[in-house]
């Protein structure tokens, strides 16, 4: 009786072990990663929220490719303008999306893309202002088919 | 070229925001999907886009690997003067592809 | 896959009238994707699958080594000469003496008027090509064609499309005509009408044939998927675009 229940045990590892192997799948974010990414695009300067919109639907029929689009009111001129606009996800393997720079020439402080979301989670939104400042919007999104774990 | 497409006003009266959308052919492969034997396929995505207005860089994008495949970017410029709106992407592997088109500012 | 095999269980417990589609209700998978994904394939700037009509074109004009002529050197302007043959494909081929599908039409100009290889199933310039032939029907109505010769061939469609099939024992016409529009692990179950082929799938991130989809189905339900250019894949499409008969085509749509 031990001898075959060791027998199982060492084929389950056994088991387990293969499967790992064949499992290549990368991990998830963490709020490590997205922290230090975060302050790369705002150089240590705190977020408040608002200013910057993020549209984005609440829940995605595919995570291989969602429209996304970052905005904020502003009149963008040289005085007063938008200089960048960031996106960051939170589980993402990676945490950057995008960065759009903008200025002056913009007219509008808007950009869209497409992107992809590995599962569900919190997308998040930064604006840097010609003041300094730093603004902030996230949108939680539930996906029903995620993106980046087979091909 | 068929590998890009490019889309905004072919004229405007000077002042106005236009608004520009490029779709590009690509994989954007992320480096995390395993192939058929199991290796996992190396990065190899578009790193970065630009739009220059007659030299004058107006818009660039920096995209990582979460950026969907083919990707799509709209943007907006103010329409200056007259001339020609040059677009890049460039990538991983020594991708670049260039793409213009020129616009009448009245 | 496998979070499907629950749910595909509770499926088996329903009752299986087996009743084509009245004409009426029937609705493309266009109409069970959400706003933004419908607005992806109705944008031709926002739908990747013009890339591959815009590839399709460019390979339509160019003359391939061989000496031969480009397919504009007989065909002309694709916009002219090929509006409405996509909506009458797969047809009945006389030389062959079987139905062939569009891609299979291509590649036999291609061997035959153009002296090359022909592409391989699934292979870029292939679906590009197939793309910007389809894509000159675009808005007109599937038209399959009055051949007796395509009979019974179709009728080996029916019953391919009717058959349990796989493991899982289920047979196209339980999800697509007796359950569509329910939900399938968080999934509109749609009606199965070809009419956006070849498509972009948001789950390939690129373009891809009906057949492609097809075999992704079989997997499905683990069945062994029919080969490529098989017999039964012709059938099938065949019957399928019957049963689609009146249904705008929609080249290049984009699906989940």
């Amino acid at each position: 009786m031990q001898t075959s229940s060791r027998l199982l045990i060492t084929r389950r590892a056994a088991l387990a072990g293969a499967a790992a192997l064949l499992t290549v799948r990368p991990a998830f974010g963490t709020p490590e990663s997205l922290a230090a990414a975060i302050r790369d695009f705002t150089g240590g300067v705190e977020p408040q929220s608002g200013g910057v919109i993020l549209d984005l639907p609440p829940l995605v029929e595919n995570g291989n490719s969602v429209s996304v689009t970052v905005r904020m009111d502003s009149p963008m001129t040289p005085e007063d303008h938008v200089q960048a606009l960031a996106l960051f996800t939170e589980r993402n393997p990676q945490p950057n999306v995008a960065i759009f720079h903008l200025g002056p020439r913009s007219g509008r402080a808007i950009a869209t893309t497409r992107m992809r979301l590995a599962t569900s989670q919190t997308v998040i939104a930064l604006a840097k202002t010609s003041d300094g400042r730093i603004w902030r919007d996230q949108v939680e999104v539930i996906v029903t088919l995620a993106a980046c774990v087979e091909g | 070229m068929n590998m890009a497409r490019i889309s905004f006003p072919k004229t405007a009266k000077k002042g106005e925001v236009i608004e520009i959308r490029t779709l590009i052919s690509h994989v954007m492969e992320t480096g995390y999907r395993p192939d058929a034997t199991g290796r996992v396929v190396p990065r190899d995505i578009i790193r970065r886009f630009t739009c220059r207005y007659n030299d004058t860089e107006v818009f660039r994008a920096d995209l990582w690997q979460a950026v969907a495949a083919n990707p799509f970017i709209s943007f907006t410029t103010v329409a200056t003067e007259s001339g020609r709106l040059t677009f890049t992407w460039d990538g991983d592997n020594g991708f670049s592809h260039t793409e213009t088109g020129d616009i009448t500012v009245t | 896959m496998t979070r499907l095999l629950p749910l595909l269980g509770i499926l088996l417990a329903l009752p299986a009238p087996a009743a084509d589609i009245p004409r009426a209700e029937r609705r493309s998978g266009f109409d069970f994707m959400s706003a933004p994904n419908r607005e992806m394939q109705r944008d031709d700037m926002l739908n990747p699958g013009m890339l591959w009509v815009g590839e399709g074109e460019a390979l339509w004009n160019r003359a391939p080594d061989s000496g031969a002529t480009a397919c504009s050197g007989c065909h002309g302007d694709a916009k002219e000469s090929m509006k409405g043959v996509a909506a009458r494909y797969p047809a009945f081929s006389g030389k062959l003496d079987r139905p062939v599908s569009l891609q299979q039409r291509i590649n036999l100009c291609r061997t035959e008027k153009q002296r090359r290889e022909a592409f391989a199933p699934e292979s870029r310039p292939l679906l590009a090509l197939t793309a910007y032939v389809a894509h000159q029907s675009r808005g007109l109505p599937v038209a399959p064609p009055q051949d007796a010769r395509l009979d019974e061939h179709r009728a080996r469609g029916k019953a391919l499309f009717t058959t349990p099939l796989g493991q899982l024992g289920f047979s196209c016409a339980q999800c697509h005509d007796d359950n569509w529009g329910r939900h399938l692990a968080g999934s509109p179950i749609p009606q199965a009408h070809p009419t956006g082929y070849p498509i972009y799938r948001l789950e390939w991130q690129t373009l891809g044939s009906l057949q492609r989809r097809l075999r992704n189905c079989l997997t499905g339900v683990r069945a062994e998927p029919f080969d490529w250019d098989a017999e039964e894949m012709v059938q099938l499409e065949l019957y399928l675009m019957q049963r689609a008969e009146g249904m705008k085509l929609e080249t290049p749509g984009v699906r989940p």
